[in-house]
């Protein structure tokens, strides 16, 4: 299925959440992090930092905290068992911490077709700013869906 | 790490992870916000024509983050990029492994790559890191 070029430039609503130390702490413990600054609060301040940072990738999972993540994809008529992730890139303004809330602005920046319709992809910048409206980090993902029924 | 310890070609120490377990991609789900049941729920996978649930992508990125801010302390890390190359099976092994590939202007550019035990590249990337 070719999805409909005309969202490119739809901008979604933004999600806001704060960064809370128990759940970097569930990070740390799902990725095998057990390095004492993404864990432990003293280990962190005495590394210089005002709290437990939030890791590099984490930020992807603002937008995760809207009641229901997927539906932009659902809009779009994406079946969300043939989603995969084909690329993540983050570009940093400054390190976030836990306490902070975030807050992820998106925008479909491109849609487009590969082998023959059997693949689309998504294209999806997301700006992280602070409550100031200060930027944090910027974001681009790309979505890719497989389109089983087409045979390219 | 210094600008003077890094030069064109420097490797720096792999991360080495164990198999992924089923329990950790639920961890994962429930701790990264990402709730899609292709991961977690195995009658999902095989409606989607799978045999088998799959790790997240963002595990594997997650891995490198770690490689990569215990490399360097992450307030110098400027962008961090990957491209999802191909599929973590559940029981997967990766390793995360990133070489320099540029120095110059007091910022590195390294290259990001993690592999499985069977020498399947999952992720390609780039990272760029100041090193004042």
């Amino acid at each position: 299925m070719a999805l409909d070029t005309s969202v490119i430039g739809t901008e979604m609503p933004s999600i806001s959440a704060t960064m809370e130390r128990g759940r970097l702490r569930a990070f740390a413990k799902a990725t095998g992090q057990n390095e004492p600054t993404y864990v432990d609060l003293d280990a962190a301040t005495a590394a210089g930092h005002r709290d437990l940072p939030v890791p590099p990738s984490f930020l992807f999972g603002i937008e995760l905290e809207a009641p229901d993540p997927f539906e932009w994809l659902a809009e779009l008529g994406v079946d969300l068992r043939f989603v995969l992730h084909g690329e993540q890139r983050f570009d940093y303004h400054r390190m976030a911490y836990a306490g902070e809330e975030l807050t992820a602005t998106s925008r479909i920046e491109d849609v487009y077709s590969k082998r023959g319709g059997a693949l689309d992809f998504i294209v999806k910048k997301t700006a992280v700013t602070d409550t100031d409206g200060g930027p944090v980090a910027d974001l681009t993902t790309v979505i890719v869906v497989r389109n089983p029924e087409v045979t390219a | 790490m210094t600008a003077t310890t890094l030069e064109v070609g420097t490797e720096l120490p792999a991360l080495q992870l164990p198999p992924i377990s089923r329990t950790t991609l639920a961890l994962f789900a429930g701790a990264s916000g990402d709730h899609n049941p292709i991961h977690v729920d195995l009658d999902v996978a095989k409606s989607a024509g799978l045999d088998d649930v799959f790790a997240h992508g963002m595990l594997s990125m997650a891995y490198l983050g770690r490689a990569l801010t215990g490399w360097f302390p992450q307030r110098q890390v400027r962008s961090f990029g990957v491209r999802f190359a191909a599929i973590t099976p559940v029981h997967g092994q990766p390793t995360c492994t990133g070489k320099v590939t540029s120095v110059e202007d007091g910022l590195a550019t390294l290259e990001l790559v993690v592999t499985l035990a069977d020498g399947t590249t999952t992720l390609v990337g780039d990272a760029v890191v100041s090193l004042d």
